[in-house]
């Protein structure tokens, strides 16, 4: 049976993740910041589901509460699957290590072996067009192959972990932002591509419309100051009368804050 | 489950092009580094040092040559060179210098095995930090010859007076190097840890260390001059039988028997010993460190 099948299915199982009257409060008293307010949100196993929204309006913060580095100020978070994944805004790669090692570090800790982890490093690398750059270290290369690197770090945890009943779960911080058009146009389909071919699930988050239309299969928009969600579409076969739909929308949003 | 992501990729010429175009992208990209020939990066270190110290020996003996003051105070570099040398033929610089190295590398090893667990608890135990952490910081600027008296009174003229002293003298810079190290640490290597899947020793392994190790070596490194500092003051204070016939009970001999030659050969052999050991071993060290992460050329 193909990952394609599978996702055709209805997705009516538990949810990968399930958020319910989630809020997130920085700091207390009257300095304290509300970064998100009320917020339910359910992804299904296998679901690749965009978090769109402006600068500031909480994504990497919701990010970081499925992620598990921080907890919310109130409401319940249900993630069910293996350890996530992260993709974070910067490439996060440890310096003392090459390329090639911060890949194979998460399937180190997975306890993979040397020789097994080592081609699964230089396979992933392929995929992201670094390959044969295995040797380089973090500051040796651009900032664009620094996050690609991050990326196949990304996809080593996330489907080093994956099993048949519970796909591994990929969190990614507007991850292609810092690339040129040309990059992330070859990166958004080798995700895609491999987001097919291993069923895991991803939740995505990115200040550009276009971008979540040709990724997610669903697309939620937030709002700024507190984050909530504003509204959410199932990405169909019409996707340039959706992105406009989107657009006007987002625009909107954005706008009802400069009242 | 293994993946065969090789299968997923499509065969058509679309992504040739695609791999293609990126390279190329990533070409104009990259970092160039230029690379400096071997020979000039060994004359660039090396030569000015060299210069330095011929002119410095070529004063040295025009003031001597002058006689601006007696033979007595400043004897000529060749008295120097003899007395030197009458201690290398006999022998007698070896086990001189073996007495003292010994003694700072053992006294160093200890302290970098109670240095550094301390520094790991002083930089994550919040409570621990407030309770030694100035007392760590203020401990670095007493200078350690003011523990020799109380050395002396604890464990007699033995060489447990002298490895206290030594320890005195580098725990807290060691101590301090990681504590250091850890706090400059970027916030997010931790997270990135915690997502990857390593947690307490795991992340002390393969996170908080590596991450830390630039401050923990510039550490050993303050704590190395200090111990080799420490040794030559306890030396030269704590004498006696009991206590073997190091650098520093040389230099206190030769002050005794008015020897300036013997004072001037030794003060120079103890600081050959304290530079050497930081050119031989934590220079390079330091530098292949830095190198690997991009922080230094
Ligand atoms: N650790 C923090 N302390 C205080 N405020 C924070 C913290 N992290 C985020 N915020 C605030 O929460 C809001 C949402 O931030 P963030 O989630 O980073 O937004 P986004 O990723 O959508 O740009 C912002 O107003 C930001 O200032
Ligand atoms: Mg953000």
């Amino acid at each position: 049976m193909t990952a394609t099948l599978e996702r055709s299915a209805p997705v009516r199982r538990t949810p990968a993740v399930a958020l319910t009257g989630v809020h997130k409060t920085f700091g207390s008293g009257p300095s304290a910041v509300t970064a998100l307010r009320d917020i339910d949100l359910a992804v299904a196993p296998g679901e690749f589901v965009c978090l769109l929204g402006a600068s500031g309006c909480g994504k990497s913060t919701l990010l970081n509460l499925v992620a598990g580095l921080d907890r919310p100020t109130s409401g319940t978070l249900d993630v069910r699957t293996t350890r996530p994944s992260v993709m974070f805004q910067e490439s996060a790669l440890l310096p003392w290590l090459t390329a090639g090692r911060n890949v194979e570090l998460p399937l180190r800790l997975a306890g993979m072996s040397r020789k097994e982890r080592r081609a699964r490093a230089e396979e992933l690398l392929e995929l992201v067009r670094l390959g044969g750059q295995a040797a380089k270290r973090p500051h040796e290369l651009s900032g664009g192959m620094r996050q690609r690197v991050a990326l196949a770090r990304a996809l080593a945890a996330a489907t080093s972990v994956t099993d048949a009943d519970t796909p591994g779960l990929l969190l990614m911080d507007e991850p292609f932002a810092a690339l040129d058009a040309i990059t992330r146009d070859v990166l958004q389909g080798e995700l895609l591509r491999v987001w097919r071919a291993t069923g895991i699930t991803i939740l995505f988050v990115t200040h550009d419309v276009r971008e979540a239309v040709r990724l997610a299969q669903r697309v939620v928009l937030l709002s700024s100051r507190p984050g909530t969600v504003v509204r959410e579409w199932t990405v169909g076969a019409n996707s340039e009368r959706l992105h406009e739909e989107i657009t006007a929308r987002l625009r909107e949003v954005i706008t009802s804050h400069a009242a | 489950m293994p993946l065969d992501l090789e299968r997923q990729r499509p065969d058509d010429a679309g992504a040739d092009t695609d791999a293609a175009a990126v390279a190329g992208l990533d070409a104009l990209d990259t970092p160039t580094v230029v690379a400096t020939p071997w020979w000039r990066k060994l004359l660039s270190t090396w030569l000015p040092p060299f210069v330095a110290l011929t002119l410095f020996v070529v004063i040295w003996q025009i003031v001597w040559a002058s006689a601006i003051t007696s033979e007595f105070k400043v004897p000529a570099p060749a008295a120097v060179w003899d007395e030197f040398a009458a201690t290398v033929a006999d022998g007698q610089v070896w086990t001189i210098l073996w007495t003292s190295i010994s003694r700072a590398f053992i006294g160093f090893a200890i302290a970098l095995l109670i240095a550094t667990p301390l520094g790991l608890l002083v930089a994550r135990v919040a409570v621990v930090r407030a309770a030694i952490g100035p007392l760590l910081t203020g401990m670095q600027s007493l200078p350690s010859v003011a523990w020799v008296p109380a050395a002396v009174l604890w464990f007699g003229l033995t060489d447990a007076t002298i490895y206290f002293v030594v320890l005195a003298g580098s725990i807290p810079s060691i101590a301090n190097g990681l504590v250091a190290g850890i706090d400059q640490i970027p916030p997010i290597l931790p997270r990135v840890g915690k997502v990857l899947g390593a947690g307490g020793l795991t992340a002390a392994r393969h996170i908080l260390l590596p991450a830390a190790l630039p401050g923990y070596l510039a550490g050993c490194k303050q704590g190395w001059a200090f111990s080799w500092r420490s040794l030559m003051a306890a030396e030269i204070i704590a004498a006696g039988p009991l206590l073997g016939f190091g650098l520093g009970a040389y230099l206190k001999q030769g002050s005794d028997f008015s020897n300036m030659p013997g004072v001037i050969a030794a003060i120079f052999l103890i600081l050959i010993v304290g530079i050497g050991i930081e050119l031989l071993v934590f220079r390079p060290l330091e530098r292949r460190v830095l190198r690997a992460r991009g922080l230094a050329s």
